[in-house]
């Protein structure tokens, strides 16, 4: 099987692995980009194809095709922040989130849904977004899906999928189907890992590829520690080279030049490197209402084996309960499915010794449900906030108030309601105190009497979006709504963090998209004329 | 479990110096490359694994002995993957764990580790697990994560839970 990266490199495409720098240096380019995620490749590809040379800069590793093992054990370590363990300070909520060349996009798990039209609404009233509207990046939605072959995923859904189809259609709940950034996907269900087959078309296997065949330069493990900026222009990107091991610095330097700088390191990275580069933020916004899509996970047992294992992770969901009322009401919540493998699913279950190991010998006959609510909407619910701490590097604050919990615990009333409904013998929030329960009415019961709390109920996360908010003007937020920094004349943010809330769906395509226009503008602004 | 929640804040206090002064005396992350874990932190994690991992293990003595010390290789190779700031926070609950007074006083263990029963380990993990101190709901939460991951990362922890493995591509 041919892996496009490893091929590319051969024909010379320009890679710096900063880890075998030997000295360090200065070097200068059209624009600097911060990350290699869903925005920081849309707007290689995009500045590049507009004649500008650009810099790509990227803390994690290049991994390819060829180095996706499907092995747990390799993926998390090489390919996530923290070994996919990114944790808030206080420990209570566990954060996925990618760390290699692709970010999130290379281990995501595929799932594509359109920003919301309410979410658009929302922006438009609270913040003055009222140009992002639904019409106006309907063709932006349209060029990136076709770009990136988001489609109907036709292939039945996995049992794990279909088992949330099942319950929620015997409950009368609204599901639908996923679409999937997939090319000749062969189902194998380890997209979580690195696509093994060059099926997913992350911005590993599309963008990034474009700009390097036109010139970008490309660095991984190298890890942006600082704006320099003079009045109200950066002059430079200070960065540390990491070392073999990809975590420590390994002592060398390099100081990135630019006429413009765009920061896509994701919404803890982004926000984090302002607050370090001491940016101008007379409001103190930065870094705050760091939004989550705080999640509460449900396991259940089914009669028959369901594989979790197996097949697309993702592609049954249902926005039945985001639609229960005003979205700033009472949180809404989203139900998807995870992927079940042995380390995601071992290190989320709630116990140790016996109880645990009983789980899971019964591993294969596991169903799981997870519910994401949608944070930031409600008054009260207000976000987390990024700071700096050891090493610089950044720490996420974020509490889980009254308002959470209470949406938390009707999302797992919910979930076990349709796992119940799809035949469960038996169901459980994961949570610490509770034994789990055989019967919908037990379930009902107990749940409804469990305390909720930070440690007790377990809540993870795969999106965090927030932290320089776009505004129609800097008391209100960091950006405008094309990613411009307020203060610094050549400083854009193209990524999740400039969400003024969480989305109510998984977050790629919105950064694609909003990612896509925006950096079409700023190709026109810096003066060139696109070139294709 | 009594016997912890029975510390004052100040004994945690102490303890917890105590904890930092040892882990500024062993020189966490000074060393160039991966550190390793001390002959102190494999006996006190040699105690907390089999505790977490009941019911996955094998009666045999021998055997039991060699998987732990397996799943303490693959331990110390997951915080090593960590980064600098969480190595430390890491090194600072194993710096507290490993000497006495924190592991009688913050864990409630009385006896040095490699004597300790499994139930004795329970007990510990029991009460940290429902403690109304969050810095040792969330200590119990990071042993929870780091031995299972460490233990179901490994292809011989995958038969007794039915999982095939990844399929067998042919690039």
């Amino acid at each position: 099987m041919k892996d496009r990266i490893r091929a590319g490199l051969a024909a010379g495409w320009k890679h710096v692995d900063a880890s075998l720098l030997t000295a360090s240096a200065t070097h200068e380019f059209d624009v600097v980009i911060v990350g290699s995620g869903a925005g920081g490749g849309v707007t290689a590809d995009i500045l590049s194809a507009a004649g500008l040379r650009v810099a790509l800069v990227e803390e994690g590793p290049l991994r390819s095709s060829t180095d996706f093992h499907m092995r747990e054990a390799e993926a998390y370590p090489s390919l996530y922040q923290e070994s996919a363990a990114r944790k808030t300070a206080d420990k209570a909520i566990n954060i996925m989130q990618g760390r290699c060349v692709g970010g999130s996009t290379t281990v995501n798990w595929t799932s594509s849904f359109r920003t919301p039209p309410a979410v658009l609404d929302f922006w438009a009233r609270q913040y003055g977004l009222s140009p992002l509207t639904g019409e106006a990046l309907t063709p932006w939605f349209a060029a990136m899906e076709f770009k990136l072959s988001v489609r109907p995923w036709e292939t039945s859904p996995n049992a794990n999928n279909q088992t949330l189809a099942r319950g929620a259609g015997k409950l009368g709940v609204d599901f639908g189907l996923i679409r999937r950034n997939v090319k000749g996907c062969w189902n194998l269900g380890y997209c979580g890992m690195g696509c093994p087959t060059d099926a997913k078309q992350s911005m590993l296997l599309t963008t990034i590829p474009a700009a390097l065949d036109r010139g970008a330069t490309l660095y991984s493990r190298l890890r942006a520690e600082r704006l320099l900026f003079r009045g109200e222009r950066v002059i430079a990107l200070d960065a540390a080279a990491l070392g073999a091991d990809g975590i420590r610095p390994s002592g060398r330097r390099l100081s990135l030049r630019a006429r413009h700088f765009v920061l896509a390191g994701g919404a803890i990275g982004s926000p984090a490197l302002l607050l370090a580069s001491g940016v101008p933020d007379p409001y103190r916004l930065l870094g705050k209402r760091t939004f989550l899509h705080p999640t509460v996970v449900s396991s259940g047992l089914m009669p028959e084996p369901v594989n979790g294992f197996a097949g697309a992770p993702q592609s049954v969901y249902s926005d039945h309960f985001l639609q229960q009322g005003p979205i700033d009401g009472p949180l809404g919540f989203k139900l998807e499915t995870p992927p079940l493998h042995p380390v995601l699913f071992s290190t989320t279950l709630q116990g140790f010794g016996e109880s645990h190991a009983q789980l899971m010998r019964d591993f294969t006959n596991a169903h799981a449900l997870i519910a994401l609510l949608r944070d930031g909407f409600h008054p009260e619910s207000r976000g987390g906030q990024v700071r700096l701490g050891d090493h610089n590097l950044p720490v996420l604050d974020y509490l889980l108030g009254e308002v959470f919990w209470e949406g938390a615990r009707r999302a797992l009333l919910a979930m076990a309601e349709i796992q119940f409904a799809a035949g469960a013998r038996w169901v459980t929030p994961v949570h610490e105190m509770s034994a789990g329960y055989t019967s919908w009415a037990a379930a009902k019961k107990g749940i409804t009497e469990l305390p909720l709390k930070p440690l007790l109920c377990r809540i993870v996360s795969a999106h965090v979006m927030g932290g320089c908010g776009m505004a129609d003007a800097p008391v209100r937020g960091t950006v405008d709504h094309r990613g411009r920094h307020f203060w610094l004349s050549n400083l854009s943010v193209h990524d999740g963090s400039v969400f003024p809330t969480s989305l109510g769906v998984n977050p790629q395509l919105s950064i694609y998209a909003l990612v896509a226009r925006n950096a079409s503008l700023l190709a026109a602004d810096l003066g060139r004329v696109a070139a294709g | 479990m009594t016997k912890v929640m029975k510390f004052s804040r100040r004994q945690f206090l102490a303890a917890g110096t105590a904890g930092s002064l040892l882990l500024a005396v062993s020189g966490w992350l000074n060393a160039a490359g991966a550190r390793r874990f001390s002959g102190e932190e494999r006996d006190m994690l040699a105690a907390i694994v089999p505790a977490i991992l009941e019911g996955t293990f094998p009666d045999d003595p021998a055997q039991r002995r060699a998987r732990i010390q397996r799943v303490v290789d693959g331990l110390e190779q997951t915080v090593a993957g960590l980064s600098l700031a969480t190595q430390k926070e890491i090194g600072e609950l194993f710096g507290l764990l490993v000497v006495a007074p924190g592991r009688w006083l913050i864990a409630g263990v009385s006896r040095p580790w490699r004597e300790a029963s499994v139930a004795e380990v329970t007990g510990f993990l029991e009460s940290w697990r429902n403690s109304r101190f969050a810095l040792l709901q969330g200590a119990y939460a990071a042993l929870h994560d780091l031995v299972f991951g460490a233990w179901y990362a490994q292809t011989e922890s995958w038969s007794a839970i039915g999982y095939p493995g990844p399929p067998e591509l042919f690039k």
